[in-house]
């Protein structure tokens, strides 16, 4: 019988393979695709929540998140034409002008 | 068959995962194993009663922010050298480990939520019920995600634009 602990088992492994992808990858494109996945897992997350409950908050939850994702990506892909403009790289270690 | 179809469809979504992760050749393939993972979770939201959530997922993770990743990766032209050396082994391998241990006590921890399914209506997740509570209780949620849209919009133009006169 799966119940809700396997439905919240794939998305921890879904979010810890964002996770992973955050902290390897070197492309930042390949990046805001993992903080995508994340975002994912996060709304699997809150589906099966809330079919655990049978209430219906956690997909309202889901489609802010969604919301919030869809912004997010539009700016996000605008800085990083911007930046491929500017400096010709999408790599993270090229990009460390306010690191010191 | 709910059973199967999680089995399935959760295998998928972690194996396009996976796809999205370690491919390190082509971006472009890390963005169709996004879709795949994005159109198995929309299968496995309709699993969980939640047919609506399913169509956005749909429509707005595989439609919308996938074709804005491939716009943006094919009109950047980066299937070449120009995505930059994945260097620094030790320190990637440090960040694996710990993730993955990280990953085995979230999984212990998300195990031990082990609890019945309540009944749900059959209407439960559909249009109607999602847009009543949304219209009635989020009122103010959905205006706020409106605003933020379009401050969105207007952010994304500002940065994509050439000059800025």
């Amino acid at each position: 019988m799966v119940d809700v602990a396997h439905y919240q088992v794939v998305a921890g492994i879904l979010f810890m393979i964002g996770v992973i992808g955050v902290l390897t990858r070197r492309n930042m494109i390949v990046m805001f695709m993992c903080i995508e996945l994340m975002l994912n897992a996060a709304n699997l997350s809150l589906v099966a929540s809330s079919r655990l409950w049978g209430n219906v908050d956690g997909q309202i939850f889901v489609f802010m998140v969604m919301v919030v994702a869809a912004t997010e990506v539009a700016v996000g892909l605008a800085i990083i034409i911007s930046l491929i403009r500017n400096r010709d790289t999408v790599s993270i270690q090229d990009t460390s002008l306010l690191k010191w | 068959m709910t059973e199967a179809l999680f089995w399935i469809f959760s295998g998928l979504a972690i194996a396009s995962a996976f796809g999205v992760v370690l491919n390190l050749r082509n971006t472009v393939y890390s963005a169709i194993s996004l879709v795949v993972t994005m159109l198995a979770l929309a299968c496995l939201f309709v699993t969980l009663h939640a047919e609506f959530i399913g169509l956005i997922q749909v429509m707005v993770y595989a439609g919308a922010i996938v074709v804005l990743f491939l716009f943006v990766i094919m009109l950047l032209n980066l299937t070449g050298d120009p995505m930059g050396a994945e260097g620094q082994p030790v320190l990637k391998g440090i960040g694996t480990l710990v993730a993955a241990a990280a990953t085995v006590k979230l999984a212990a921890i998300l195990w031990a939520m082990q609890k019945p399914w309540s009944e749900v209506a059959p209407s439960f997740g559909g249009t109607r019920e999602i847009g009543a509570a949304m219209y009635t209780d989020y009122l103010l949620a959905v205006e706020i995600a409106g605003v933020l849209l379009l401050g969105g919009i207007v952010g994304a133009i500002v940065m994509a634009k050439r000059s800025l006169d």
